[in-house]
C-alpha cells in the first residue's frame, strides 16, 4: 500500500511538472487558436538566458527579472515580425510558422550560451522527505523539488485565474479566443493582445524552465518536455487552464502506475507511449478533451 | 588591347592564379581527415566536446610536429545532428575529398557506424568506432574495415563485473546478489544484455532489466521500482544524454547508494554528473582512459594550440572525459597514418593504406610514454583477426568536483567475448554472404 501511494504521489507530482508546460500552450492556443510548437523552445530560451545571467554574477532575482524582460521583448518581436504578417490566415500557416520560431530559438539561444550543459542553483531543495512508517508501516519518499513545483504551479494558475476573470485584459483575451473578428469589432486589439499573451506564455515558460531545470540542469533535452505536455493538453482540453493542471495530474499518475505495474508484464519503457494512448482513448470518447469546448458548427 | 593592358592581365592573372597553385602544391602533401560532429541537437553537450578534442589533437600535431612526417594534417567536419541519415550524408559527401580521399571515418554513433559499415566496406575507407558501434566488428576477417578500437561494450561488462565482484571479496561472493541494468532502450542500451545474462547464469547473481525510453528524461517509476522494491547490490547504468544526470539524480531521490552505481563509459562524463550536483558523489563508470588535464600531450594541445588561439573550445573544457575522447581517438588514427607511412611511403596516404596501418597498429607501453599518453591508456596491440586490441579499462569516481581512480586497470574476460564476437561476425558473414579472410 505505501509503495502504491509512494508511486501514486510521485506521478501526480510530475504532472504538474508536465502541466507547467502546458500551460504555455493553453494561454497562446486560447488566444489565438494557434497551437504554439514553439513552447518548448520557449522553455529552453527562457532558461538558457536565466542561467547565463546568474552565471555572469547577476543576483537570482535580477536575473528573473532581465529574462521576464526578454521574453516580453521576444514576443514583441514574434508579432511584429511573424503573427501580424498572418492575421486571417488559416491556422495551420500559424502553426507552421510556431515551427520556424522554434528552430530559431533552438539556434539562438544555444548560438548566444553555447551547449554546454549548465547548473541551475538556486537553492531549490533536491531532497526527498520522508514519511507514513508509523501509519502505512513503510516509509514514503517524496521529493521536495517536486513538492516545491506543485505549490509553485498552484499559485500560477490561481495568478492565471484571476488575470483571465478579472482584469480588462483577462476579458479581452477572452473576447479574442471566443471570435477575432467580433472582438476587433468592438475595439479590441488584436495584435497587443497576441503580444501580451506570448509574454505570458513565455513567462510561464521561464518558470518551467526553472523548475525543469533545476531538476535536469539547463541544456538542449528542455525543449524536449514540450513532449511531455502534448497528452496533458489533449486530455484536459487545448483551452482550458484548470485543464492542464487535471491532464497533468492524470498523466503523470497513470504514466507512472502504469510504468511500475503494467511495465514488468510487458517489457517496461512504457512510461512515454503510455501517456499518449492515454490520450489517444480520450480522443475517442470526448475530443474536445475534459475542459475544452465542444465545437458545434452548423453546415 | 594594348602590350600594357595585355601584360597587366597577365601579370593580374598570375598574382591570382600563384596562391591558388601553392595551395594546391601544399594540397597534394595534405592528409584529408574527416571529422562527423554533432555540435547541435539534443546530444551536443556530449558532441561538442569530442569534436573539440578531435579537431585540437590533430591541430597540436600540425604546430607541434608540421603534421606527420611532413604531411600535413587536414580537419573538415560535418554536422550530423547525430542523425543516421545526416551522417550517410556526410559521409558521401566527405569520402573523396583530399588528394587521397578520406582517411578514415570516425561516426560517432552506433546508427551511423551501422549504416556505413557496408558502405565504407566497399570504398575500402576505414570506420574507426572507438568505443561504440557494433561490436562483432572485433572480428577482422568479417569486418576488414570496420575497427571497434581499445575495447567493446562486452568487455566492458566483463570489467564491470570483475570491479563488482573485487568489491564483495570474489566472484564467489556473487552468487545470490542482485545486480540491475538500467538502459536506454535502444540498440545501444541493450548491447550488454546477452553477456550479463550469460554471467549471471555463471556467477548466479540475478540479474533484472529497466529500460528507459529516449530521452529519458523522466525515469521517476523506473527508480522507485529499483530504489524502494527490488533495492539492488549494484546497479549498472548504460545511458546517454539526459538520461545519465536524471538516472543519477533519481537515484540520489530515493537514496539509492551512488558508489554502488556504475556506469559504462557513455555514462561517466562531466556533463553526466553535474547536472545532478551533490547527488553525484560517489558515482562510479568505467572508462578506457583518463579524464583530467594532467598529461603531457592535454599540456601540449594547451601550449600550441590554445595559447596561439586556434583550440576549438574553451581552454578550461581541455581534460574533460569527453574532450579527452576525441583526443584518444585522433591519436589513434594519427598513429595508424603513422604506421602505415613506414610502409607506403611518408606521403598522404589512402583509406586501404590507412587500414593496413590500423590493422598494424602497436601502442606498446614506451610508444605511449613517447607520445604523452603516459597512464592515460592501456596498451593494446591491433591484427587482422582482432580490431579490438584488448585495451583494459579502468573505474573512476565523481569526488564531487573531479574524477578520480577507483580501481587499477581492469582486463576484460576475452575468454567469454571473443567467441561471442566470433559468433556473431559469423552469424552477420552468413546473412551477407560474405567469405572470411584468412588472417593467417
Amino acid at each position: 500500500m505505501a509503495f502504491f501511494l509512494e508511486v501514486l504521489t510521485g506521478g501526480l507530482l510530475t504532472g504538474v511538472l508536465y502541466s507547467l508546460v502546458a500551460l504555455g500552450f493553453v494561454l497562446i492556443f486560447k488566444a489565438s487558436g494557434v497551437f504554439n510548437f514553439a513552447q518548448g523552445a520557449m522553455v529552453l530560451f527562457a532558461a538558457l538566458f536565466f542561467v547565463g545571467f546568474i552565471d555572469l554574477g547577476v543576483p537570482v532575482v535580477l536575473s528573473a527579472i532581465l529574462t521576464i524582460a526578454v521574453m516580453i521583448l521576444l514576443a514583441y518581436l514574434i508579432e511584429r515580425l511573424v503573427l501580424s504578417h498572418l492575421v486571417n490566415q488559416e491556422a495551420i500557416s500559424l502553426f507552421m510558422a510556431t515551427i520556424g520560431i522554434s528552430y530559431f530559438l533552438d539556434g539562438f539561444g544555444q548560438t548566444i550560451w553555447g551547449s554546454d550543459i549548465r547548473r541551475l542553483d538556486i537553492g531549490l531543495p533536491q531532497d526527498a522527505f520522508v514519511f507514513g512508517a508509523s501509519v502505512l508501516g513503510d516509509d514514503i519518499f517524496v521529493n521536495e523539488l517536486d513538492v516545491v513545483a506543485a505549490v509553485v504551479a498552484g499559485a500560477l494558475v490561481a495568478v492565471l485565474a484571476v488575470f483571465f476573470s478579472k482584469t480588462k485584459i483577462g476579458r479581452a483575451l477572452r473576447a479574442v479566443a471566443d471570435d477575432h473578428q467580433a472582438a476587433m469589432s468592438v475595439g479590441i486589439p488584436l495584435r497587443s493582445i497576441w503580444m501580451i499573451v506570448w509574454a505570458v506564455a513565455g513567462i510561464v515558460g521561464l518558470v518551467a524552465g526553472i523548475m525543469w531545470g533545476a531538476k535536469l540542469g539547463v541544456q538542449f533535452s528542455l525543449s524536449l518536455v514540450a513532449l511531455k505536455a502534448l497528452p496533458v493538453l489533449i486530455l484536459g482540453g487545448f483551452t482550458s487552464v484548470p485543464g492542464a493542471i487535471v491532464g497533468g495530474l492524470m498523466i503523470g499518475a497513470g504514466e507512472k502506475l502504469a510504468e511500475v505495474y503494467l511495465g514488468p508484464v510487458i517489457g517496461g519503457a512504457i512510461e512515454d507511449w503510455f501517456a499518449y494512448m492515454l490520450a489517444m482513448i480520450f480522443l475517442l470518447f470526448r475530443p474536445q478533451g475534459l475542459f475544452g469546448e465542444k465545437i458545434i458548427e452548423r453546415i | 588591347m594594348s602590350f600594357k593592358k595585355l601584360a597587366l592581365a597577365l601579370t593580374g592573372a598570375a598574382l591570382l592564379a600563384a596562391p591558388a597553385v601553392s595551395s594546391a602544391v601544399a594540397a597534394e602533401n595534405e592528409q584529408f581527415i574527416p571529422s562527423l560532429v554533432y555540435r547541435t541537437g539534443p546530444y551536443s553537450p556530449n558532441g561538442t566536446p569530442v569534436a573539440n578534442g578531435f579537431a585540437d589533437y590533430f591541430n597540436m600535431l600540425n604546430a607541434r610536429d608540421g603534421g606527420i612526417n611532413g604531411v600535413k594534417l587536414v580537419v573538415e567536419e560535418c554536422e550530423t545532428g547525430y542523425n543516421t541519415a545526416k551522417g550517410v550524408e556526410c559521409y558521401e559527401r566527405l569520402k573523396g575529398k583530399g588528394p587521397t580521399g578520406a582517411t578514415a571515418f570516425n561516426p560517432m554513433s552506433t546508427g551511423i557506424t551501422y549504416a556505413l559499415i557496408e558502405k565504407a566496406t566497399a570504398d575500402k575507407i576505414p570506420i574507426i568506432s572507438m568505443g561504440y558501434g557494433r561490436t562483432a566488428a572485433g572480428d577482422g576477417r568479417v569486418f576488414p574495415y570496420v575497427f571497434p578500437l581499445v575495447t567493446t561494450y562486452w568487455d566492458d561488462a566483463t570489467a564491470i563485473i570483475k570491479y563488482i565482484a573485487g568489491q564483495e571479496g570474489g566472484y564467489d561472493k556473487l552468487k545470490g546478489k542482485k545486480i540491475a541494468l538500467v538502459f536506454h532502450n535502444s540498440a545501444y542500451g541493450k548491447e550488454p544484455i546477452p553477456i550479463l545474462k550469460k554471467m549471471a547464469a555463471k556467477y548466479g547473481y540475478k540479474f533484472s532489466e529497466f529500460p528507459v525510453q529516449h530521452p529519458g528524461l523522466e525515469q521517476k517509476a523506473t527508480w522507485l521500482q529499483i530504489g524502494r522494491r527490488l533495492k539492488p547490490d549494484w546497479v549498472i547504468l548504460w545511458g546517454w544524454g539526459v538520461m545519465n544526470s536524471t538516472a543519477i539524480k533519481e537515484a540520489a531521490a530515493v537514496r539509492f547508494p551512488r558508489d554502488r552505481m556504475v556506469g559504462v563509459w557513455w555514462s561517466g562524463a562531466e556533463q553526466d554528473v553535474l547536472p545532478a550536483g551533490k547527488g553525484a558523489t560517489g558515482y562510479t563508470a568505467s572508462t578506457f582512459h583518463g579524464a583530467g588535464a594532467d598529461y603531457a600531450f592535454l599540456k601540449d594541445i594547451k601550449k600550441y594550440v590554445y595559447d596561439a588561439g586556434n583550440g576549438k573550445g574553451k581552454k578550461e573544457n581541455v581534460g574533460q572525459v569527453l574532450y579527452n575522447r576525441g583526443a584518444l581517438n585522433a591519436m589513434l588514427e594519427a598513429e595508424a597514418i603513422r604506421t602505415a607511412q613506414e610502409k607506403f611511403g611518408k606521403r598522404p596516404l589512402t583509406g586501404e593504406e590507412v587500414q593496413w596501418g590500423l590493422e598494424n597498429l602497436n601502442l606498446t607501453a614506451e610508444r605511449i610514454k613517447e607520445i604523452g599518453f603516459e597512464g592515460f591508456i592501456a596498451p593494446l596491440k591491433i591484427s587482422c583477426r582482432d580490431h579490438v586490441g584488448g585495451g583494459k579499462i579502468r573505474i573512476q569516481k565523481w569526488d564531487g568536483k573531479k574524477w578520480v581512480w577507483a580501481s587499477e586497470w581492469l582486463e576484460s574476460d576475452r575468454s567469454m567475448v571473443r567467441p561471442m564476437i566470433e559468433e556473431a561476425a559469423a552469424q552477420y558473414a552468413k546473412e551477407k554472404g560474405i567469405t572470411p579472410r584468412d588472417c593467417k
